[in-house]
Parts: structure tokens; C-alpha cells; sequence
């Protein structure tokens, strides 16, 4: 198992929009586990991902607070020193870019962070991405598209992995192949920060799970308690029980 | 989800919408068929005695003066590459920074000067017009000008657009206050109107012989160096790394920034190379017709056109629009009767932005264009 200690400190965080107050004093701490963070649409979660990777519009919105990463401050550095520190980053809806094919998506991001993954290592993760190199990114199906949100960001070499709804509109199936994938890469030693509405995705890939609602971190469960408990999986998520 | 089926009318009209929608492509192609008749067939010289008519035009038809119907049609082309050079400078800003440079004509303007003076140094010619000149007294100044004037632009975007990014108004503002400022400046040195001379191997008086068509090697010198450049900003954007991360900046650049790329570098070769090719573009500029004040107002406009017709931020698109605005305005000039003193070939420039409204009638972001 990796080093133990935080590995990410988030303190005080407060998140804008304009004068909407989006995050409220969001404080967590997450250690050598993997975390999923859990909760309805509209709850702040994504604007959570934002202001990690420091991707609040300067203009328009600002995030206020303390980040910690390995002990390093990183509120108000520009993104990409947020990425190069060991940051991974898979945005929701994918956002992959519709110029460039699968293999310049990963030739773009590849030799920068020197040994470690490279295009053929995530094309050996992906197969399926291997037999559609020459493709745009928006003729791949949804399952492709996010292997290759993934495999690019894989390619800046993170130590920890955010990912904001990878199951967003995916079978079952794949699903359940990129929870897979996720273990693997647990094992190799990358931590996930996993934002999701899935519960089911969310509970079999983390133990921690915060609960987000109305911009704060309402409550910390267990997978376990969270899967096993419908009172609160209604009254925080607003979603069906989870079917056993 | 499953798609829910809308009802459908049991009988389809052909409703006032439908009609309307489809106006812009009928009227399109309707001009485009009348004005083809018109220059191949219907239009006659000035005769010897007497006025003109309205079908009266400079040549005459391409059916009876095909030579001069292809010395139009080579005039289209060449003013295209000069065109594509300067607009493919302005989109490739434009499209990475989404930051509309309206000191862009000025940065054109400024190039050309400066590759006046340094050719009128290197030639001793003190102020006086040359005809010609040796092949380095163009190629260096040429090349100086784009340098300088790609620092210039790398100034002011490190000085003033790297911090308003996202803000496009100001950043407009901020460019338009560079341009009148840099045009003060330029009035206050170049007062008059300069020209630069071409090396002699390309002219003026060298001619090269097409097919019975004699045509002057200096336009055939400009479509050479557009399709080098753009051959060379195709390649570089397809093929280096560069290029990848400045496609995938105009799809997502914050994106691009969260994969640990740092786009404010991306940003600055961006605009040194959109500058330098306005810089280069003016020093063709400079020797194709003249550097005068107000030719930067002028090329903004042409850029500005060329690109929104285009589509902003495609390269393909500045090839494009630089094509259809250049046989647009050349074919205008020459095609539109002259049946009296003051008409009509000096209304040429109106039909460009006939041409405008008709491709943003069809194709709203242009013909290349995709949203932001």
C-alpha cells in the first residue's frame, strides 16, 4: 500500500460563482484510501473537482480556502502545475477534444512526465482504444470515449485520480469493466477521488463516502452503511434504495 | 431513454417558415447563375464611340476575351494567397484565444514598413521608389519585419491580453486602442506612401507565359509563398505536438490545462506566429500594392471578412473565405459595368459583403465553423 498520510487536505474550502456561494466550507481529509464523494445533482460536486484542479474561472468565479496535495498548497495555482504535481483529472461528460483522434490524444499529454505511462501502456489497459486510434474522439462510443478520458489522464503520471461521474451514461457492462480497470490501477498504487451519483459504482470502489449537500460535505459513511441503509440513501441522494 | 415519437401532421405543409429558411440558398444560387451568365456571356466591351450600356464592362465577356477572363481569374488566386497569409494569422489567434485582434491590420501595416526602411537602407535608395532589387534585399527585410513584428505581437499579448483572457470585450478594446496608437506612431514615420520593390527575378518586368496568358511572376511568387505557409501551419498543426495541444486548445482549453499543459505558452506561440505571418503578410503586402496610412483599417477588414466567412479558427476555413472574398472582389471590379464615369466597378468592395451575408445566411459560424 502506498505512504501513509494525507495525501489530500482540503480546509475551509469556499467556492463562487459570480455571488453564488457554491461551496461552503468544505473540509475533508483523505489518506492512502480511495474516497468516493456521493450526492444529488446541483449539490456542488463537480465545482468541487473544479476548484481542486484549479479550473474556477478567474473572472467570474474564485475558490477561497486551503488544498493541500502531499502537504503542498494549491489554491490559486494555475492548473496545469496542479496536474504536473500528480494530479489526474477526468472530467465529467468526458470532455475530450473533437479535433484531435484517439492516438493524438494521448501523443498531446505523452513525454511529459517522463517514465511511467506512456500511449502503449494505456493502449495495453484499452484494447478497444488501441483498434481505434485514427478515430475522433466523438465517434467513439460512450464506453471509448471514457477509457479515453481515462487513458489521457493516466498519461500525466497522477498520483491521485479524480473522476467526475465516470459511469455517466454507460451500460451496466462497461460499468462494470472500468470498476475493474479502477482496482487494477488502485493496486498499482493510484488513489481515486471518485465523485458519483451511482451509488452502486460509488459504494464497490471506495469505503469512505461524503456526502454532499448544498455545497457541504454533510455527512462521512461507510460503503457499508451507506448500501445498507434506504433512510439515508433517500434523504441525502434522493434516489430509490439500492436493489440487492 | 427512449426517444418519445412527436405526433405528426397527417398532410406536411410547405409553411411561411419553410419557405423563409430557404430563401438565403435560392437567392444565393440564383446570383451566382446570373452573374455567371452575366460575365460569360452577356457583357461587351466599351465601344469605340459613344457610352456604355449596362452591359457594357472593361473586358467584355469571358466567351469573347478569355485571355483577360483568365488574367482575372489568375488576379482572384494570387490576391487569395496574400489573403490566406495575413487571415490564417488573424484565425489561428482568434480560434486558440478567442480573442478578436483588431490591432491585426496594424501589425500588417507596421511589417511592411519596417521592410521598407530595411530595404531602403540595404539599397542606399534614400526615400526614392525602386523597380527592383537583388533577391536578399527582399527576402531579409521580409523576414526581419515578421520577426520584429512577432515581437510586437508577443508584447502586447504578454503586457495586456494575458490578463483580460475570457474578457473579449476588453480584450477588443485594448487591441483597438494598440492599432490607433501603432497607427499614429506609423503616420508620424511614413507619412507618405511607400512601396517595396520585388527581387528581380520576379519582377516587374518578368513575365511568365501560361497558356497565351502573359502574367506577372510577382502575384504567381505570392500564391507560391501562401501555399508554402499554408502547407507549413497545416503541417505543424497536424503533425507536432504543438499543433495538437493549439486543436485541442480551441476545442477545451481549460482541458487542456488540467492535463498538465501549460496553455499560456501555447497562447504566446500562437500569437507570435499570427503576428509574424501578419508581419510577412505586410511586407508581401507592402510590394504587391502600397503602404500608405490606412491600409491597416483596410487589412483588418479584409481579415476580419475572410475569417468570418471562414469560420473562426479553421485554417481550411481561412483558405476558404480567403478564395471566395478574393474572387468575389476581383471578378466584382472587373466584371461590374462601366457605363458611365462614376459606375459601377468602384461599388466592387459592396459584393464582398453580399458575399458575407450570403454565406452567414446558409452557414451561421461560417463555412468551417463550429461553436465555441
Amino acid at each position: 500500500m502506498a505512504a501513509q498520510g494525507s495525501i489530500l487536505t482540503v480546509s475551509g474550502l469556499d467556492a463562487y460563482y459570480g455571488s453564488a456561494h457554491i461551496l461552503q466550507d468544505v473540509t475533508f481529509d483523505m489518506g492512502a484510501e480511495s474516497v468516493a464523494v456521493v450526492g444529488r445533482n446541483g449539490m456542488g460536486k463537480t465545482t468541487l473537482c473544479a476548484a481542486i484542479m484549479g479550473l474556477m474561472p478567474s473572472f467570474k468565479g474564485s475558490a477561497r480556502g486551503s488544498i493541500k496535495f502531499f502537504g503542498e498548497e494549491i489554491v490559486g495555482k494555475p492548473s496545469y502545475r496542479i496536474a504536473g504535481l500528480g494530479i489526474g483529472y477526468v472530467p465529467q461528460g468526458r470532455r475530450l477534444f473533437p479535433s484531435l483522434s484517439v492516438d493524438e490524444h494521448l501523443r498531446m499529454i505523452s513525454g511529459r512526465g517522463g517514465d511511467g505511462w506512456t500511449p502503449d501502456r494505456v493502449y495495453e489497459l484499452f484494447p478497444r482504444l488501441a483498434e481505434r486510434k485514427r478515430n475522433g474522439g466523438a465517434q467513439l462510443s460512450g464506453g471509448e470515449q471514457q477509457m479515453l478520458a481515462i487513458g489521457r489522464a493516466l498519461l500525466t503520471n497522477p498520483r491521485l485520480l479524480i473522476m467526475d461521474e465516470p459511469s455517466e451514461g454507460l451500460a451496466p457492462a462497461i460499468i462494470e469493466n472500468l470498476i475493474e480497470v479502477f482496482r487494477q490501477l488502485e493496486q498499482q498504487g493510484l488513489r481515486i477521488l471518485l465523485i458519483e451519483q451511482n451509488l452502486g459504482v460509488a459504494t464497490s470502489l471506495a469505503k469512505r463516502q461524503l456526502i454532499m449537500v448544498g455545497g457541504e460535505i454533510a455527512t462521512e459513511t461507510s460503503a457499508e452503511t451507506l448500501a445498507g441503509d434506504p433512510d439515508m440513501q433517500r434523504r441525502f441522494l434522493g434516489v430509490e434504495p439500492l436493489a440487492h | 431513454m427512449v426517444p418519445t415519437a412527436l405526433p405528426r401532421p397527417a398532410v406536411r405543409r410547405l409553411s411561411a417558415y419553410d419557405v423563409l429558411r430557404r430563401l438565403p440558398l435560392v437567392l444565393t444560387l440564383l446570383g451566382l447563375l446570373v452573374a455567371g451568365i452575366y460575365i460569360l456571356f452577356v457583357t461587351t466591351p466599351l465601344p469605340l464611340s459613344g457610352n456604355g450600356s449596362w452591359r457594357t464592362t472593361t473586358f467584355g465577356s469571358a466567351i469573347d476575351d478569355p485571355v483577360d477572363f483568365a488574367k482575372t481569374f489568375l488576379d482572384a488566386i494570387t490576391f487569395a494567397g496574400l489573403l490566406f497569409v495575413v487571415a490564417s494569422g488573424f484565425t489561428l489567434i482568434f480560434g486558440l484565444m478567442r480573442a478578436v485582434n483588431m490591432a491585426h491590420g496594424s501589425l500588417f501595416l507596421l511589417g511592411g514598413y519596417i521592410a521598407f526602411d530595411l530595404q531602403q537602407y540595404f539599397t542606399n535608395a534614400g526615400g526614392f521608389g525602386l523597380e527592383q532589387v537583388d533577391a536578399w534585399e527582399w527576402f531579409v527585410p521580409a523576414i526581419v519585419a515578421a520577426v520584429a513584428v512577432a515581437g510586437v505581437g508577443l508584447l502586447m499579448q504578454q503586457l495586456f491580453l494575458r490578463w483580460t483572457q475570457g474578457q473579449e470585450l476588453r480584450q477588443a478594446l485594448i487591441t483597438i486602442a494598440v492599432s490607433i496608437i501603432l497607427a499614429d506612431q506609423m503616420i508620424q514615420h511614413w507619412p507618405l506612401q511607400d512601396s517595396l520593390a520585388w527581387p528581380s527575378f520576379i519582377g516587374p518586368n518578368n513575365f511568365a507565359h501560361i497558356g497565351g496568358v502573359e502574367y506577372a511572376w510577382s502575384r504567381l511568387f505570392i500564391l507560391g509563398v501562401a501555399i508554402v505557409i499554408g502547407i507549413a501551419l497545416y503541417l505543424w498543426l497536424q503533425r507536432t505536438r504543438t499543433g495538437m495541444v493549439i486543436r485541442a486548445g480551441v476545442d477545451d482549453r481549460n482541458m487542456v490545462s488540467a492535463l498538465g499543459v501549460n496553455i499560456q505558452r501555447t497562447f504566446a506561440i500562437a500569437f507570435v506566429v499570427g503576428s509574424a505571418l501578419a508581419g510577412f503578410g505586410g511586407a508581401m503586402g507592402g510590394a504587391f500594392s502600397s503602404l500608405a496610412p490606412g491600409v491597416d483599417g483596410q487589412w483588418l477588414l479584409n481579415s476580419l471578412v475572410v475569417v468570418i466567412i471562414g469560420g473562426m479558427g479553421s485554417l481550411g476555413g481561412a483558405a476558404a473565405g480567403a478564395f471566395l472574398y478574393a474572387f468575389v472582389f476581383t471578378f466584382s471590379a472587373a466584371y461590374l459595368p462601366t457605363s458611365g464615369l462614376d459606375c459601377c466597378t468602384e461599388y466592387s468592395p459592396i459584393f464582398t459583403f453580399v458575399l458575407l451575408i450570403a454565406v452567414l445566411a446558409l452557414r451561421p459560424l461560417g463555412l468551417f465553423g463550429r461553436p465555441a
